[in-house]
């Protein structure tokens, strides 16, 4: 399919408690590129196969979480086009000077119902995977340190209006709906999970009474063997796993959670399906909320499903 | 070699020995012992939050939102942050927030209501 509008997932920026031990951390275990250090403390990094400068940002806080996360849009008309569109719908947005992150464009940003703050953008510097674009090899030095996913793929989000979100997503930034999971009475949604692309994910959203918290942040591998790979390598570095291997329900990727040494989760998954605009989305009852998270476990679990920074 | 000391947690009556150089959750965990519950082992949840009743202990950064200066002065400290010097008793603050599919349907039913 034409891929116009909202491309993909860009960069989050992520709260960390010590900036030294994190870097090292998302070096090491998880084995992203750092690409750079900006003038307020932030360090940049992307995965090794992404080929904008970065995709995960660090900045020092005194409590973890996510600060935004944001999309790259097609180009800057798109932008605009974007900005309007929101403003139209009634929400307040506001521009970010192109700089303010290293290698990044101007961007948009605006507050989203359930608390968190979403960015677009439409320019960051391609700096390549390290590979070339001419006669390039598969692979390099980089993507066999660490864990080592190809890139930053979703994220899952915890807030009050999950409705809200979904209405501005879909109607306002063209996502469409892939999964959900409804509660006891048949209608309302507990979680969404929505795509702007082919991925069975590009956002998702939990109810939750706390605003703005972060679940996950997701970077994708290639194989189950790359999935149980990582979990050796956490072990090995003696990394806080949350919960997996094992495979989701809900969007049927292989999964291992872990958490970084602030206590955010993320993820590293493989699999799953390609959805198109006109896949009918999937349903989760509330009777087997269990196997739609945890497909083997076929249960809810209490840490999984409450634990959130 | 790493030196060793006794952690009772107070509502349980529970003792494990924990090494100097493991966490007080860590250590708990390590030995399939219970008591404190476990949520991203990192400081920053704040699901492992104790007090430390009695004894000493070394700590790392934890997060403010869990934790306020004043409660971290007076021994109100994430257990997955604190790392014994002594024996060391303590109480469990924190707890695993409800089944967020629990909450989340309460809420729903009195948006209903509402």
């Amino acid at each position: 399919m034409a891929m116009t509008g909202v491309l993909r997932p860009g960069h989050m920026q992520l709260r960390v408690l010590d900036i030294e031990e994190s870097v090292k951390f998302y070096k090491d275990v998880v084995g992203l590129v750092e690409t750079g250090r900006d003038a307020s403390g932030r360090v940049y990094f992307k995965a090794w196969d992404e080929r904008d400068h970065n995709s995960l940002i660090l900045r020092e806080a005194d409590r973890a979480g996510v600060d935004f996360f944001a999309f790259k849009v097609l180009d800057k008309a798109t932008l605009e086009k974007l900005d309007a569109d929101l403003q139209a719908y009634g929400l307040k947005t506001e521009r970010i000077p192109a700089g303010d992150l290293l290698e990044t464009g101007e961007r948009v940003r605006f507050e989203i119902p359930t608390g968190h703050l979403i960015e677009l953008y439409a320019e960051k510097t391609d700096v390549g995977n390290g590979l070339g674009y001419t006669n390039p090899n598969p692979w390099c030095a980089q993507s066999e340190h660490g864990i080592a996913p190809t890139r930053l793929d979703h994220c899952l989000l915890y807030g009050p209006d999950i409705d809200g979100a979904l209405d501005i997503f879909t109607k306002v930034l063209g996502f469409y709906l892939v999964e959900h999971v409804l509660l006891e009475d048949g209608k309302t949604n507990l979680a969404i999970w929505l795509s702007c692309s082919h991925k069975a994910h590009d956002i998702a959203f939990v109810r939750h009474p706390e605003p703005g918290k972060l679940h996950h942040v997701s970077f994708l591998l290639e194989t189950w063997e790359d999935v149980l790979r990582a979990a050796d390598i956490m072990s090995m570095n003696k990394s806080s796993i949350d919960i997996g291997p094992t495979r989701h329900g809900i969007t049927r990727g292989t999964t291992i959670y872990a958490f970084d040494n602030s206590g955010n989760r993320y993820e590293v998954f493989c699999g799953g399906y390609q959805p198109y605009p006109d896949s009918h989305p999937i349903t989760w009852t509330w009777d087997e909320v269990g196997t739609g998270i945890f497909f083997h476990d076929r249960a809810l679990n209490d840490r999984f499903l409450s634990v959130v920074t | 070699m790493a030196t060793y000391y006794n952690v009772t947690i107070e509502e349980t009556g529970e003792t494990y020995r924990c090494s100097t150089e493991q966490s007080l959750l860590t250590g708990m965990e390590r030995l399939g012992k219970k008591g404190v519950p476990v949520g991203c082992r990192s400081g920053g949840c704040g699901v492992c939050k104790i007090e430390i009743v009695e004894g000493t202990f070394t700590k790392k950064v934890m997060s403010r939102e869990y934790v306020s200066v004043e409660e971290e002065a007076a021994g109100k400290v994430l257990a997955c942050r604190v790392y014994p010097s002594s024996d060391i008793r303590l109480r469990v603050l924190g707890k695993m927030a409800k089944n967020v599919c629990k909450v989340a349907a309460l809420e729903a039913d009195t948006a209903l209501l509402g």
